[in-house]
């Protein structure tokens, strides 16, 4: 079953130390913000990103496995 | 009635077969002034129905009738995405957990009437759809949000709320209780509402849990806007097959518009899915300035300018070569006088105040977009403004929590196509005559709140 | 002045539980030096995010490790009667039971934070959070326990290392306090009054109390234990 990072866009504070721990996922945008590629993990990535996900002070990083989610709509209804 | 509607409904008194295959269909019946009270408005629909049929196993299969019926009847949500409302049902109604139905009239776009316009006018036809609905997927409550500068759709809706807790009722009703909600541009987001009602500020959540499996108090929620509810109620009434009537295939049944800018009488108006611009700015009375262009959608949505505004319709399958969806039922007309460059620079820069900044992107890329749109604007941008938009473009898409910067993205960037030589003339000479003017298209002041419902007044 | 080596053990005890009780301060100031370079997200190439703040953790874990072996020795020297209890339950001791009671008190916080810390994942990041704050609290209560309690305040050079102490925790204060101006700027002023109030209160107590003549008795060392007819200016208990 593979794996892949998402952050949480709302408790991501911009610390930066997701990016360092696993750059082949993650950059940083100019602001300091995570851009994660969702793609799926490989072999040893898997505990660097778990790694990542530890070290970040927010708990923003996500390590989850691939599943579908079901969309419900957007807006106001 | 035909065959297929007649299990679920009976033939009801006081409309007589054949009528409502035209315009008006949520509007019929309505008032000059004021709300149509429950008899005013049972003598215009007719009845709902029986219930809760006696014992609960029929109705549970009534319920599941009614989800089946609003599949076939192919009903969309009028909340701005459009998502078959009958997935919804079915998602809530198979979550574990008691549900709970929430009725969405925060409507937080501005240039948008429809909600509450409906609900201060029609509150019975809102709470025959939440009451049709919390039965459907079995939940014990129904929340009704308003937003709370609304006065006269709060004052309606609790007085139709007094109303039918006067009748006789058999005891299985969903409770209903009502709510006033924030009037910033994000209050009316599912999470965000989901939220401000668990005691929070009206701002969006991270998912999932989505909210039709963990939304108020954790139970899984149906939220609905007002008026998909409102199109709910005359399904549970007259059946798939009326419905579709009216409307395209993919789009059937009708649609609240709200028609502002340059016309007669602007408004809200009731059209058939598919029904062209032109008949609805006849409707309104014919413009009364020349029309440069159009935003479709609301402050999310797509500019649409010039030549193609000629037979344009009003349908998503019809607006989608534009890249544009009705969304929220927003047809907002611009005129020739006004300047869409400093339009589009006033609208960037309001929907980057609307952000709730929760999350970076948003905050930082939103503020980066509309200061750049207000240096294209002034004449000042350099040359390198079209690769910092695309770069923005790139890094705000899907970055947020909610939709906001994406849809601050989409108007921005369809503004700079629709426009692309105005644009081109404010880059090269500077701003235009008519960027001193004030402002044609309406952006409120509304910060947003960080008020939580402990603050607001209950309203029963 | 020099130090008489004792020949018993319990002064090896004693030697233990100063010297200890000096690395812990230095290692919380070390803590809440790092501790702010992290939350400013200060960092270069060879000293990223994810070491600074590794270290950060690591220090403070270094910190308590320090703290338990001053406490035991302080407990198993047998001059002064401390108990293992004294350390939790502040001021219940017989020696210099305030000045003691503070260091449980800073104790019993420091403890709070690294527990919290240590379990991040189970508790919320905004109660997580509240609790940290606790670290600025339990600082000045180490230090104020340090120089009640500590028998070799008026050497020069542990005095010179606490006031130095003092003034990376300062500073660290004020980097922490410019950040974000000028939201939260109530909480931020009463930060800065607080430092600078305590640092007031040390220049005019550190004379006439730790400092000053007959410290020992004045911080309630039990008669037993004081020097009989010596002169107040001997530091030695």
């Amino acid at each position: 079953m593979s794996r892949h990072v998402r952050v949480n866009p709302i408790a991501c504070e911009a610390h930066g130390m997701c990016a360092e721990l696993l750059p082949e996922r993650i950059t940083l945008d100019e602001w300091g913000y995570p851009i994660v590629d969702e793609q799926p993990l490989h072999g040893s990535q898997v505990e660097h990103a778990i790694r990542a996900a530890r070290a970040c002070p927010t708990f923003a990083l996500l390590v989850e496995r691939d599943n579908a989610r079901a969309p419900t709509g957007g807006r106001s209804g | 009635m035909n065959a297929d509607s007649s299990t679920l409904t009976e033939v009801r008194p006081g409309r007589e077969r054949g009528e409502m295959d035209t315009l008006p269909r949520l509007l019929a019946g309505i008032r000059e002034e004021g709300a149509l009270s429950l008899d005013e408005h049972l003598a215009v629909h007719g009845s709902l129905g029986p219930v809760r049929a006696g014992r609960r196993r029929h109705a549970r299969e009534h319920a599941q009738a009614l989800i089946e019926e609003v599949e076939r009847a192919g009903l969309l949500g009028h909340g701005g995405a459009a998502f078959p409302t009958a997935r919804k049902m079915h998602a809530v109604a198979s979550a574990r957990g008691r549900a709970i139905v929430v009725a969405n009239g925060a409507e937080g776009e501005p240039a948008s009437l429809k909600d509450r316009t409906l609900l201060a006018t029609l509150p019975h036809l809102v709470l025959d759809g939440a009451v049709a609905a919390a039965e459907a997927v079995d939940a014990d409550e129904v929340i009704v949000c308003v937003c709370e500068t609304a006065r006269a759709s709060v004052d309606s809706i609790a007085r139709a709320m007094e109303e039918r807790a006067a009748r006789p009722s058999d005891g299985a009703a969903p409770r209903i209780r009502l709510t006033t909600v924030p009037g910033h541009y994000a209050a009316g987001q599912e999470s965000a509402l989901v939220n401000y009602l668990g005691g929070g500020p009206a701002k969006p959540l991270f998912t999932p849990p989505m909210v039709f499996e963990q939304g108020v108090r954790k139970r899984p929620t149906l939220i609905n806007n007002v008026e998909t509810l409102a199109h709910l109620a005359l399904i549970a009434r007259h059946g798939a097959t009326w419905f579709r009537r009216l409307g395209s295939a993919s789009q059937p049944g009708s649609a609240l518009v709200t028609l502002g800018g340059p016309v007669a009488y602007p408004g809200v108006y009731e059209i058939e899915h598919g029904a062209s611009l032109t008949s609805l700015i006849d409707a309104g009375g014919g413009a009364t300035a020349r029309v440069r262009g159009a935003l479709v959608g609301g402050y999310a949505g797509t500019w649409i300018a010039g030549e193609r505004l000629r037979g344009l319709a009003l349908s998503n399958e019809h607006l989608a070569p534009h890249g544009a969806t009705l969304g929220a039922g927003v047809v907002l007309l611009l005129s020739e006088e006004a300047c869409p460059v400093a339009e589009s620079a006033r609208v960037a820069r309001w929907l980057a105040g609307q952000s709730t900044r929760q999350c970076g992107p948003c905050v930082h890329g939103l503020d980066a977009l509309a200061g750049t749109i207000e240096e294209l604007a002034a004449g000042i941008a350099g040359a390198r403004a079209s690769q910092r938009i695309d770069r923005l473009a790139s890094l705000v898409a899907r970055r947020g929590a909610c939709g906001h910067p994406d849809g601050a993205l989409n108007v921005t960037l369809s503004a700079l196509e629709a426009f692309q030589s105005e644009f081109a003339d404010h880059a090269r000479h500077g701003p235009c005559e008519s960027c001193a003017r004030p402002g044609e298209l309406p952006l409120p002041v509304r910060p947003v709140s960080d008020e939580t419902q402990r603050h607001a007044e209950p309203r029963r | 002045m020099s130090l008489p080596l004792a020949a018993s053990g319990s002064s090896l005890y004693w030697y233990l539980t100063r010297s200890t009780g000096a690395v812990a301060l230095l290692l919380l100031t070390l803590s809440i030096a790092l501790g702010v370079v992290d939350v400013r997200r200060w960092s270069t190439p060879r000293w990223p995010r994810f070491v600074v703040d590794s270290l950060h953790r690591n220090v403070s874990l270094l910190a308590l490790c320090f703290l338990v072996l001053h406490i035991l020795t302080s407990v198993l020297d047998s001059f002064a009667p401390i108990s293992l209890v004294d350390s939790v339950v502040p001021f219940v001791g017989s020696y210099r039971p305030f000045w003691l009671g503070l260091g449980a008190v800073s104790f019993d916080l420091i403890l709070a934070v690294i527990a919290t810390s240590l379990l991040r994942q189970r508790m919320g990041y905004g109660s997580w959070r509240a609790i940290h704050w606790l670290t600025y609290a339990s600082w000045p209560i180490a230090l104020l326990h340090g120089f009640g309690t500590g028998s070799d305040v008026k050497f020069t050079w542990l005095l010179a290392l606490s006031l130095l102490c003092l003034a990376i925790v300062i500073a660290a204060v004020l980097a922490r306090i410019v950040a974000g101006w000028p939201e939260h700027r109530r909480i931020r002023g009463a930060a800065l009054g607080g430092a600078g109030a305590f640092s007031l209160f040390l220049a005019l107590w550190l004379p006439q109390g730790p400092l000053g003549s007959e410290w020992a008795r004045r911080s309630g060392t039990p008669s037993a234990l004081l020097p009989h007819g010596q002169s107040s200016s001997g530091s030695r208990r």
